[in-house]
């Protein structure tokens, strides 16, 4: 065990295979290395891979908006609203594919551009939970629209309000916050997606010092052809103190479009946001001033991953926003269309749908606003919170679509309709910023290095003598596998009306750390390896956060006696139920000898596909 | 002619999206949890104001809500769209349940030559109960022309406004002498959204509140309501195959 080590997201990204001679540097999990003692976190999710429940960041739900910002948003809510439903046209900006100047000059006025530039920098200063609140609106008219705004400030410009300088912050925040400039988050390359450090582009310092030359090429950048502000991500030579060592490693850089030898290409075709600009951005010897270094030299990946985790909360809320839309749009046909003598909503497949669509929509909901308010509190280790939400989020919405367009038939099927719009924009938030598949892995990984770190330290206490440890643990070991619950109840923080449900999780959290703990121990570092046991640990991981989330939310509206509690009781019991089965399954079948025989039978079929350039099996016609 | 003074008056409705239900006792309609906004046709007044104000024909406007404390939210969103100041005449509860225009437009009358305001802007009517009585009422009770259903005002000298009105079969053209009360039709003008910017900007906008009895206006109802039904559900249609069948159930109906 002391062996454990799981080498960087780096590594179980790029299979060992390949291009083993690239440097191995440490990638999204590098934070959590280093110190010897075990890390400590109040992050539920990362807590649960050790079969703890810590639920400082869940409990009571949060209610982090001081009374002025809760008045604040309540009068944006309003005209934002009124203006996505009366005068910006989703379907004509789908059509054109393009945002029309006049909508663009109506939302720079409308301040949609710096949310939350800070009110002394010409933004309006929102928090995240506000901003949230504002991109559900957004995400129920026009994701494309959305994307465009997004591109802007979630990723364009976040790097500057994250780690810019002072001089940074004043120099180019006003004018992106009022919109005169917009901006973009160039990080893809035709050889680097998922695998982000193996971008290619490079920044090397001028002999005066007074600059850094930059060269390369960048794909898919939203905004690319329309921003006039870059953060871009290059490698730069970075000379190792210690060692004497010279290794190239990502730094981020402000560059201005104005630089000599920056370029777009045209904006790409595409299945949905076509609103939404994307195109290539080459950088051809540009001479990048050294004050638009962003965050240190070096420091380009960590500025890279933290720009993103900082703004996923804002994709499940814009999401939410979605499915309310669309959920009210199949409500509206299953309502009034009539076959068989009956409208569609009497029928039980019918309802079986819109259920699930509701309960899709809570949770996403309940994790958006939990995350925001988190975050909006202080909370700084959120990154499987996160990850979690943008995977839930967009793959609810996704569902959602589809079963509203389901539930529509024909009509569904039909442009005029504009539910084929909506679907052709969601599918891409599942590719980017992160594809769903590496965030799953990225979560499992995060959690089991996490929880590795701590077995180590258990296990040189135990070498050391320390009978304590040893009871704790061994007392701990002995109560997952009589299937009770490790964690101390939470029946102080949740609703009575919870308990069942609250017993479920808590049962959950501890069964999911005894999971953790056998494949520790089972597989060691070589647990990178096993992709489809870290796809379903995730996937169990994420209905324990969605569980907590809605137990959390659910328990307020409880407490605050508000309109709908008991609606949200019976949704919460519902998903909680749900996810209990869900995550038995899952757990079960990360050592259940069934499931792993299963999971060899999948890889050897895929295999035999790729090594045969596509299907196997011969025509059952053999012509 | 610079320097005029204007009044706008604000009247918070339940928002024209909702729909309408009839409270239990067919005493009125349900409000409670109900979202409202500003009435839209004083959306438009408060508009043609503003662009007034922009065109430097105005030089102050003031707009003012009779009613609930939530009225403020209303008040609010008329600053943010760009009015200077706002007055907030606070009624509550029963006073406000029985609150009807002949007191609204005493209360506005006399805020009016508080005020002195030269053009008082008005919707043509709320949408809530269609009145389409007080520019009407706060005309007569100041003695001052009025220019209804306006769908275009221009300014001509200093002190006259000539104004088209939409009237059953055309367009009527009026010239008014200021002081003047304007009511706003729905082709007036778009009126534009509350900029998330300006609207952090009217927090800081003067707002005073006063009472109707600080206006010395009796605002008891005057007239009494019986009960307030759903209108009539429409029957249901039938399909005819054919004019003779046509006929025949109009014949049978007594209709021809
Ligand atoms: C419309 C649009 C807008 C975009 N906007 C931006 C932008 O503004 N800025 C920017 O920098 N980028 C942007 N991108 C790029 C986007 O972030 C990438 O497409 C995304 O990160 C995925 O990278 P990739 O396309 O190279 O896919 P790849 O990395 O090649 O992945 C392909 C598939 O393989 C899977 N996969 C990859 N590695 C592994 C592994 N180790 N184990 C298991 N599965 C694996 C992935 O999950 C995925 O399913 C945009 C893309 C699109 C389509």
């Amino acid at each position: 065990m002391a062996s454990l080590l799981l080498r960087s997201a780096a590594t179980l990204i790029r299979p060992c295979l390949q291009r083993s001679n690239t440097p191995v540097s440490s990638v999204l999990l590098s934070r959590l290395y280093s110190d010897k003692k075990p890390p400590e976190t109040d992050s539920f999710v990362m807590n649960t891979f050790l079969g703890r429940m810590n639920t400082t960041e869940v409990f009571p739900y949060p209610d982090v908006m001081s009374t002025e910002e809760r008045e604040n948003i309540a009068m944006f809510v309003d005209p934002v609203n009124k203006f996505f439903e009366e005068v910006n046209d989703a379907a004509r900006n789908d059509k054109e594919e393009t945002v029309p100047p006049e909508i663009m000059a109506q939302l720079k006025d409308m301040g949609a551009f710096g949310l939350q530039v800070p009110t002394n920098l010409k933004g309006l200063g929102l928090t995240n939970t506000q901003y949230a609140r504002l991109t559900e609106i957004i995400g129920g008219y026009d994701l494309g629209v959305g994307i465009m705004l997004g591109a802007h400030q979630s990723i364009g410009f976040k790097g500057i309000l994250l780690f810019g300088n002072e001089q940074q912050k004043e120099k180019y925040l006003p004018m992106v916050a009022s919109g005169e400039k917009i901006a973009a988050y160039c990080l893809t390359e035709p050889t680097s997606g998922s695998d982000a450090n193996s971008i290619r582009s490079r920044a090397v310092k001028s002999d005066d010092g007074k600059h850094y030359v930059l060269n390369g090429g960048k794909i898919w950048i939203s905004n690319g052809g329309i921003a006039d502000i870059f953060t871009v991500f290059a490698q730069t030579p970075v000379l190792n103190p210690a060692t004497g060592e010279t290794k190239d490693k990502v730094s981020a850089f402000i560059v201005e479009r104005s630089f000599p030898g920056v370029t777009s290409g045209p904006p790409e075709k595409k299945m949905g946001i076509k609103a939404s600009n994307t195109a290539e951005v080459h950088f051809d010897n540009v001479h990048v001033p050294v004050e638009n270094l962003l965050g240190g030299e070096g420091e380009g990946f960590k500025v890279a991953m933290n720009i993103l985790n900082n703004g996923r909360f804002g994709m499940a809320s814009a999401l939410s926003g979605t499915m309310r839309k669309l959920i009210s749009r199949a409500v509206d046909q299953v309502s009034n269309r009539v076959q068989f003598g009956n409208k569609l909503e009497v029928y039980g497949v019918v309802r079986e749908k819109l259920a699930r669509m509701t309960l899709a929509h809570f949770v996403t909901e309940s994790m958006a606003y939990l995350l925001s308010g988190n975050m909006d509190s202080g909370s700084v280790e959120f990154q499987l919170e996160a990850a979690i939400s943008k995977i839930y989020g967009s793959e609810a919405a996704w569902m959602v679509a589809d079963e509203c367009i389901q539930l529509h038939g024909g009509m569904g099927f039909m442009t005029e309709c504009g539910l084929e719009r909506v679907m052709r924009d969601l599918r891409i938030f599942r590719i980017f910023e992160g594809s769903n598949d590496i965030l799953r892995l990225f979560i499992s990984l995060t959690g089991l290095q996490f929880a590795g770190k701590h077995l180590r330290a258990v296990q040189s206490s135990i070498k050391s003598g320390d009978v304590n440890t040893l009871f704790s643990e061994g007392f701990k070991r002995t109560k997952r596998v009589m299937g009770m619950s490790t964690v101390d109840s939470i029946n102080d923080q949740v609703h009575h009306k919870l308990a069942t449900s609250a017993n479920q999780m808590a049962q959950c959290v501890g069964e999911f750390g005894g999971a953790c703990d056998h494949l520790l121990m089972k597989y060691r570092k070589n647990i990178i390896h096993e992709q489809f046991l870290l796809q379903r640990l995730a996937n169990a991981s994420i209905d324990l956060y969605g569980m907590a989330a809605v137990l959390s939310r659910t328990s307020k509206s409880l407490s605050d006696g508000s309109p709908s509690a008991n609606h949200e009781l019976l949704l919460a019991t519902t998903f909680c139920q749900q996810a209990n089965s869900r995550i038995k399954t899952n757990l079960a079948s990360l050592s259940a000898r069934f499931d792993i025989e299963l999971d060899s039978s999948m890889a050897d079929i895929a295999k035999a596909t790729t090594e045969n350039g596509g299907v196997v099996s011969v025509h059952p016609l053999r012509i | 002619m610079a320097s005029l003074r204007a009044l706008v008056g604000c009247k918070r409705v339940i928002d024209y999206a909702v729909k309408i239900r009839v409270k239990p006792d067919n005493m009125g309609v349900v409000t409670e949890g109900i979202k409202h906004s500003m009435n839209p046709f004083d959306e438009i007044a408060l508009e043609e104001a503003v662009r007034m104000k922009e065109k430097k024909i105005v030089s102050e406007i003031v707009a003012v809500s009779c009613g609930p404390p939530e009225c403020q939210e209303t008040l609010r969103t008329a600053l943010a769209m760009g009015a200077d100041r706002a007055i907030h005449v606070e009624i509550k509860g029963e006073e406000y349940q029985g609150l009807q225009p002949l007191a609204v437009s005493k209360m506005l009358a006399k805020l009016i030559q508080n005020e002195k305001v030269d053009i008082a802007f008005f919707g043509k009517q709320a949408i809530d109960d269609d009145s389409n009585q007080t520019g009407q009422m706060v005309a007569s009770l100041l003695d001052w022309p009025q220019a209804t259903f306006a769908s275009k005002i221009e300014t001509e000298g200093s002190d006259t406004l000539k104004v088209m009105r939409e009237i059953d079969g055309g367009l009527e053209h009026i010239k008014v002498k200021l002081p003047a009360v304007v009511t706003a039709d729905l082709r007036l003008n778009e009126p534009r959204y509350a900029t998330l910017p300006n609207i952090m900007k009217a927090k800081k906008k003067p707002f005073s509140k006063m009472s109707s009895e600080e206006l010395g206006v009796d605002i008891k109802p005057r007239l009494q309501v019986k009960s307030v039904v759903d209108p009539p559900v429409r029957e249901a249609g039938s399909t005819v195959e054919n004019v003779d069948e046509l006929i025949t159930k109009l014949k049978d109906v007594g209709v021809v």
